[in-house]
């Protein structure tokens, strides 16, 4: 994938089975998730029901259910599961060395769109 | 070996012929080459540079050299009579420098020059050495060569501890050969399953256990701080970083490897990862090409044996002139530690559009998973039993829809390939009478066949009266394929499964976690059989609740399987924030404590403060980063955790009792305590409420709480299973006691009977409902000994739960789950 990638930090920081947060100044918060499978997935960390923090929620396979109301969320598509609709801005994420990278574009959103740099 | 002469005798009997330079002379370089001789023999003079003193080895065996289960010899793919037989120069133990692409020539460490038509890359990778402290001392090994074996051999001999650094394929193998030549090995790996690229969580569990029994500490998890020395230059041993110290004579670095990409990179060649290769394996230089390890095909890297030997086809082809083109692979990976099967292949990382199949035999140590997508096989992961390994392995490739032999696909080839077997009722209506269908409890089909026509209609009757799936559940599925088989459309459902994940029962699982002793979540999954490899947000709370209640002291609370409110011990909000509810006990509070709760609301902004129903104080709007700054605030003015948040004990709503009130019988504010300060930090299936009133005018509503007491003259009368919720059901009067004591040994015995009987999230006034009051208190009064028992469990349960969570984490303990990981400001542009 061509694109910047911004380091946020080692692979460690976050305990599988769970998420933690990247603020984003003018834009959506970022959730990144590491699964118990030792995957790593980045979504804006609302949920497309009642805008409820994912990052916060049980992550179980490679999905998160939502802590306000348990809509259940792919961390790979950002779809939402079951009956449910809806769907989660995903970010690419990729990990490199024991580090987890972020596409810069994805993560500057709307606020600062084309050659971030 | 004289590589400069053979060189050029080469180049000389080689003529006209174009001049092929290979850089690596290791399993991908010696393929690439082999490939080309076999398409056209005559078409290059060849030289091949390998930076090892030796010919060509199969690097993928060193494990067995390891393990001592072959010798170097048997190892070698090609000898010294291959290269004179095809008339190939092999410059070895002189590594190529420079590769000046201008002058078409590569100069090696010796000063010797040799030019090219075309050059292949075949570097492979490097180790990656985690660059803690240490790394350089004299005893800290990779896994790459023969020199490396041969290091760890000589450490071996000494016999005494080794640490091996990463628990991934190469690791592994690793511990398993210094293991087998007598030291005692500690695999320390950062993640929290082993091998985790290849396996999941199940079977990664499996093998952790299997690799334990075997007398290997596994630990998962763990970070290397720093390696230590003897200080005199050589390695003593390792430190982790929660400080624990590991003695070690030799540590194994084996985290992974790096594409070679460094020669390449000098030369100015295209490189991400590894070095960039088109199809045809040409990297941007025209005249180059680089194959194995050290490229990057499609943005992927590989670090298997497989992919290469498709590479170096699709390099002689081209090198031949009949390119064909390489698209990628598919690749699968087998351990080599005998004695132990594993097999994983694809993705099987899951995801929304996928479906698992998933058997498990906890009998046999047998877990298979077989992920599908559009009816395809995209991934394999097999322990225990991977006889059928290469035949999904083969359908996985070939992406043949599986979708008519599906039913049956998770039982292997034999099973699957029966044709119209494939309808796994038609295969059991196949089965002969005498055909076992439990082999737990030795039932044959016509055993079970025969309760079924005598009246069994249920999975659950069957289990009653001949046993059959009634001890592990592995053969349920057959079981419910013979009731659809005799009855049809007269078969009963049984009673409500604990989630889709399984076929037990909440009942079935609290029993079999106590019979077999389950100890851990991934352990209860394996041994009952459950069909999603890590659960769902369903049973994970449950099974981290039974577990807790089964095992206290002993069983260790799993944060990532509870729900928000009780992971960050407060209660999330419709926005986000949290609201936080410091413990009042029985209602009581001070001045002082209401002059800390002031200053916490104004120092953290708390936009809403209200009085509870349950007699203390909500403070609302608490963002998720000060909730450990607050708690230590209102920890200093005396208060705890009031567990507002969780299924726990809530709060003990008293009157003000015979103490102030011209009606009180008793003392309900002092019992109303006695009991918080008993009960408080109990983890319950529900919430539970508690409530104490001084006399039958009952201002405390104690008839509409989980446990009530309502005083009278002659003593207390204690009442249970009320709720206020959205049903509201009033208590059931369990009994009278005479003393406040005995009020206190009751309370405790029943709340234990409803810890240790209730389903996950069943409130008292559901549960007292199913299973019928009688019983509750046929349980609680008609043995004599049991309310002694049932208080002395709890009571034994609550030496470990009365910590306060608010201290520990105010103390610093679990920061990162209040903290953000960093902060993005688009100005900046860059991440803290």
């Amino acid at each position: 994938m061509i694109g910047n990638w911004l380091d946020i930090g080692p692979v460690t920081q976050i305990e599988p089975g769970s998420a933690r947060t990247l603020p984003v100044e003018g834009s959506d918060e970022i959730a990144v998730f590491h699964t118990m499978r030792g995957e790593f997935y980045a979504l804006v960390n609302v949920c497309p029901h009642k805008q409820g923090p994912l990052s916060q929620g049980i992550v179980h396979g490679d999905a998160v259910a939502c802590p306000l109301h348990n809509w259940n969320i792919s961390l790979k598509t950002g779809n939402v599961l079951g009956e449910d609709d809806g769907c989660v801005p995903t970010i690419p994420l990729k990990v490199d060395a024991g580090r987890i990278y972020l596409l810069r574009e994805a993560v500057l959103g709307q606020t600062s769109p084309a050659g971030a740099d | 070996m004289n590589a400069p002469m053979s060189f050029e005798e080469s180049r000389q009997a080689g003529g006209t012929r174009e001049t092929l330079v290979v850089i690596g002379n290791g399993m991908a370089g010696c393929r690439a080459v082999e490939e080309i001789l076999a398409r056209d023999p005559d078409r290059y003079a060849i030289t091949i540079f390998g930076a090892e003193p030796r010919v060509n080895y199969n690097r993928i065996m060193l494990s067995p050299v390891l393990a001592g289960e072959k010798e170097f010899d048997d190892i070698v793919i090609n000898a010294t009579e291959w290269y004179e037989d095809n008339g190939i120069s092999l410059v070895s133990g002189d590594p190529v420098e420079t590769i000046d692409r201008d002058a078409k020539a590569v100069v090696a460490r010796s000063g010797l020059r040799v030019p090219y038509d075309k050059l292949v890359i075949a570097t492979g990778s490097d180790p990656f050495i985690i660059p803690v402290p240490g790394h350089d001392l004299e005893g800290v090994v990779t896994f790459r060569d023969l020199d490396d074996v041969n290091t760890m051999l000589a450490a071996a001999a000494n016999g005494g501890e080794a640490v091996v650094i990463g628990g991934g394929l190469l690791g592994l193998e690793a511990a398993h050969g210094l293991s087998l030549r007598g030291m005692k090995v500690t695999v320390v790996h950062l993640m929290p399953t082993l091998m985790e690229r290849q396996l999941d969580e199940a079977a990664g569990y499996l093998l952790k256990e299997e690799l334990e029994s075997r007398g290997q500490t596994i630990l998962t998890g763990a970070n290397t701080k720093q390696i230590i020395g003897d200080g005199e230059g050589k390695v003593a041993g390792i430190e982790l970083e929660d400080g624990t110290r590991i003695k070690a004579s030799i540590v194994v670095m084996a985290a992974g490897i790096r594409p070679a990409t460094g020669l390449a990179k000098a030369a100015g060649l295209e490189c991400e990862r590894g070095i960039m290769v088109d199809d045809n394996m040409v990297s941007s230089d025209p005249d180059v090409l680089a194959v194995g390890e050290c490229v990057q095909h499609r943005g992927l890297c590989y670090g298997l044996v497989a992919p290469l030997w498709e590479m170096c086809r699709a390099l002689a082809d081209f090198a031949t002139q009949e390119p064909s083109g390489y698209e990628g692979s598919v690749t699968s990976t087998k351990l080599k530690v005998s004695g132990i099967d594993l097999f994983s292949a694809g993705d099987f990382s899951g995801g929304a559009e996928c479906e698992d199949i998933v058997m498990r035999d906890a009998a046999r140590g047998i877990y298979k998973r077989v992920v599908l997508k559009d009816d395809r096989i995209i991934g394999a992961v097999l322990y225990g039993d991977t006889a059928d390994g290469n035949w999904y392995f083969d359908l996985m490739r070939k992406e043949e829809d599986i979708s008519d032999i599906r039913e049956g696909l998770i039982f292997g080839q034999a099973f699957a390939s029966g044709g119209a077997l494939a309808d796994p009722n038609a295969a059991v209506a196949a089965l002969s009478d005498d055909a076992e269908i439990c082999g737990c409890n030795g039932v044959s089909k016509g055993t079970v066949v025969q309760s079924i026509l005598d009246g069994a209609a249920s999975l659950d009757a069957v289990r009653a009266t001949c046993k059959a799936s009634a001890s592990c559940g592995s053969c349920t599925g057959l079981v419910e394929s013979l009731l659809a088989v005799t009855l049809g459309e007269d078969v009963q459902a049984g009673p409500e499964t604990l989630c889709k994940c399984t076929s037990f029962t909440h009942d079935d699982v609290r029993g079999l976690i106590l019979e077999k002793e389950l100890k851990a979540i991934p352990q209860v999954m394996q041994e009952l059989h459950w069909t999603t490899p890590d659960g769902c947000s369903t049973c994970r709370p449950a099974l981290n609740y039974y577990l807790l209640c089964a095992w206290p002291g002993e069983y260790e609370d799993d944060q990532k399987s509870r729900f928000v409110n009780e992971r960050l011990h407060a209660n999330i909000q419709k926005d986000g924030t949290y609201s936080v509810v410091p413990r009042m006990w029985g209602g009581l509070t001070t001045p002082n404590e209401l002059r800390a709760i002031a200053d916490a609301a104004e120092k953290y902004n708390a936009r809403t403060v209200k009085v509870t129903g349950g007699q203390r104080i909500d403070l609302f709007g608490i963002q998720k980063q000060d909730l450990p700054a607050i708690w230590a605030d209102l920890n200093a003015a005396g208060m705890v955790s009031g567990h507002a948040y969780g299924k726990a004990l809530r709060t003990v709503k008293t009157c003000v009792g015979s103490e102030w009130c011209r009606f009180g019988t008793q003392d309900s504010t002092g019992l109303g305590v006695k009991l918080e300060q008993m009960t408080w930090g109990s983890w319950m299936p529900h919430k539970f409420k508690i409530a104490v009133s001084g006399c039958p005018r009952n201002c405390a509503e104690a008839t509409i709480k989980d446990f009530g007491v309502v005083c009278v003259d002659s003593g207390y009368e204690l009442h249970i299973g009320g709720n206020g919720g959205i049903k509201v059901r009033v208590t059931d009067l369990l009994c009278k006691v005479e003393t406040e004591q005995e009020a206190l040994d009751y309370c405790a015995a029943f709340i234990q009977l409803y810890r240790e009987d209730a389903h996950y999230l069943e409130r008292t006034a559901p549960w007292v409902e199913r299973v019928g009051l009688e019983t509750v208190k046929a349980k609680l009064l008609d043995d004599p000994g049991a309310i002694e028992r049932l208080a002395a469990r709890f009571r034994y349960s609550q030496t470990f739960m009365q910590d306060d969570p608010w201290a520990k984490r105010a103390g610093g303990e679990r920061s990162d789950l209040h903290a953000h990981i960093a902060e993005v400001r688009p100005l900046a542009m860059e991440a803290v």
